[in-house]
């Protein structure tokens, strides 16, 4: 097993995966967008220099790009800011990757409040719904650098086209060894009986244990789910929650529409199971500039605010 | 080209125009105007040019095109079905549901498609991503694209354009169809394309004009001379009549998809028979 300690953060961790196997797979060809100092995908270009090319601020066009390279039999990794990487490519990633069937793996970094000082511009709070349009599209969004570094590993191996979302900065090393990092299936993070919080990425996840420490406290027994494979959905976790603790708390970085709080409660829904439900979520606000502490703040992405929310289901 | 070639390729040609009239009118309607404008380019690369083996598709390291502007799929269909790629009978299935050959060019349904387009600018850019593929598996395969005048409004072409200038993908060989004319009027009337030539310069593209896009001497000659080049793309600016062939569609303004009854159909190719002097 990797020992991803050696990774200082999110990007060398993402980049890192990706070397990786670009030393076994041949295929592989990374494409950046003027973005690769912020990523590291010069690390990339560094170890493979004939097989990574800079497609300047020119996103629609690498994706397309990207699509043709696929065509002859590589396999693209395309990163933009997720921003850019969703709403500014999106009909390339449609029609010249989905439609025309082809593998490519979108790297967006800095989802949702992530992106900060960046601003509103560059908030992706909408990729999630946008790339759920797309038939078979793997979408995931790592808690850790561990389960980060493992997923890359696992979406190579599927044949099928990814997006994934992640913040570049940070270090958060949650899981060990003895955790099981499986593409498709939500980890259980901390059992519990009286409500589940389900939490995508690295920030809520983080938050949602925070909340549950309190709340056990509290005298709540709380479970805390990290979803990091947003499509293909972990059905079978998400409804065994609902039923055995009947209570959801539904935490993600971006919008309701589409995203996973939806996306669950249809899923509910159809299984007729009936659950007490509430959100977190951006709601109808565009994104503001801000550090992660104020933004999470700001748009209710906090410990407290679980825990508020939580207390208000029981 | 020797006389016996230049024949050929008429025949050729006035062959896969006859498909395309009965191709669409086997539906009704559909992008007549396009398709023909790019019948002579489509026959050059396909009968003289392209290094393909219509019974292996598949096949790497065979030259490809991308029909960027994706609603001549019907012309590049009959060409397809001409060469053998699939039976000829599969041309009266076009946009019929279910059908391998949708109006615009599906590489996922059609056997001998080398990359699906439809959103236009797109195909372009994925003919970048091809020719920089091969480029990257060290493949001498030649990669050529089709783009409409029209089509060039949309600003991925000029992202595309200033990428393979940049990538110095000489095997990449693209034609733009100037048939001077788009879906609602005259492309002069709309948002002009002038001076594709001086464009193309100045994103490090190698550029040849062909003042008749129906002659295949041209072609050829504008062919030759983007092999002869050693680190620029080239750009082979056709200037081409809309609907050229069909007469009906040739000179007026709507021509861009038409609807093309049986009746009409055979009156004209009766006339396009007795004005190019050949036999169906």
């Amino acid at each position: 097993m990797k020992d991803t300690s050696v990774y200082e953060n999110y990007r060398d961790a993402v980049v890192g995966s990706i070397i990786d196997l670009a030393k076994v797979h041949d295929d592989i060809v990374v494409l950046d967008s003027d973005l690769s100092s912020c990523l590291g995908t010069t690390e990339f270009q560094k170890e493979f220099p004939d097989r990574f090319y800079n497609c300047g601020i020119a996103e629609a066009n690498m994706a397309a790009v990207a699509g043709g390279l696929s065509s002859v039999g590589l396999t693209p990794f395309i990163h933009s800011f997720g921003c850019f990487a969703s709403r500014r490519m999106y009909d390339q990633v449609f029609i010249s990757i989905g439609y025309a069937h082809r593998t490519v793996h979108i790297v967006g970094t800095d989802p949702g409040i992530t992106a900060q000082y960046n601003g509103g511009t560059h908030m992706p709070f909408e990729d999630i719904a946008l790339m759920r349009q797309i038939p078979g599209l793997i979408i995931y969004e790592p808690s850790d650098i561990r389960s980060l570094y493992e997923l890359v590993q696992q979406v190579y191996a599927t044949g099928q086209s990814s997006y994934l979302r992640t913040p570049r900065k940070g270090s958060t090393r949650r899981y060990g060894d003895d955790v099981e990092i499986r593409l498709g299936k939500a980890i259980t993070v901390r059992d519990g009986s009286d409500l589940t919080i389900i939490a995508t990425g690295v920030h809520l996840v983080s938050e949602a244990e925070k909340a549950a420490a309190a709340l056990e406290a509290k005298g709540v027994s709380t479970r805390v789910i990290d979803l990091h494979t947003i499509r293909p959905l972990d059905a079978e976790t998400i409804t065994k929650a609902a039923a055995e603790t009947g209570r959801l708390l539904i935490c993600e970085n971006g919008r309701y529409p589409g995203g996973t709080g939806e996306m669950i409660s249809a899923l509910l829904f159809k299984e007729g199971i009936s659950a007490k439900v509430d959100f977190i979520n951006v709601g109808e606000r565009f994104g503001e500039v801000g550090s992660l502490s104020y933004l999470a703040e700001t748009f209710g992405m906090t410990a407290d605010n679980m825990v508020k929310k939580a207390e208000a289901l029981m | 080209m020797d006389s016996r070639e230049l024949e050929k390729l008429k025949k050729e040609a006035l062959d896969a125009r006859v498909k395309i009239i009965r191709e669409i009118a086997s539906f009704g309607s559909g992008h007549i105007g396009g398709s023909m404008s790019v019948v002579e380019v489509l026959t050059y690369l396909y009968y003289h040019e392209m290094n393909i083996d219509p019974s292996r598709p598949d096949w790497p390291e065979r030259d490809r095109l991308v029909i960027s502007k994706g609603h001549s799929g019907p012309a590049l269909y009959a060409m397809l079905a001409k060469k053998g790629y699939f039976d000829e009978s599969m041309l009266s299935t076009l946009n019929q549901g279910g059908t391998r050959l949708p109006s615009h060019a599906d590489m996922t349904k059609t056997p001998g498609v080398d990359f699906t387009a439809g959103s236009l600018g797109q195909g372009i850019s994925a003919a970048v991503g091809i020719a920089l593929g091969q480029k990257i598996r060290g493949c001498d395969a030649y990669t050529y694209a089709i783009v409409g005048d029209g089509e060039s409004q949309e600003g991925e072409v000029w992202e595309a354009a200033e990428a393979a200038g940049a990538w110095h993908l000489n095997r990449l060989i693209a034609f733009t169809d100037i048939n001077g004319q788009q879906l609602d009027d005259y492309t002069e009337n709309i948002i002009p394309m002038h001076k594709l030539d001086q464009r193309y310069d100045s994103f490090g593209w190698n550029t040849v004009e062909v003042e008749n896009g129906h002659d295949f001497e041209q072609i050829a000659a504008a062919i030759a001379k983007a092999k002869e080049e050693k680190t620029r793309p080239t750009m082979i600016l056709l200037h081409t009549v809309k609907s050229y062939g069909y007469i009906p569609g040739e000179g007026i303004k709507a021509n861009h998809s038409m609807p093309v009854s049986k009746e009409k159909a055979e009156e004209a190719i009766a006339a396009l028979l007795e004005r190019e002097g050949g036999k169906a």
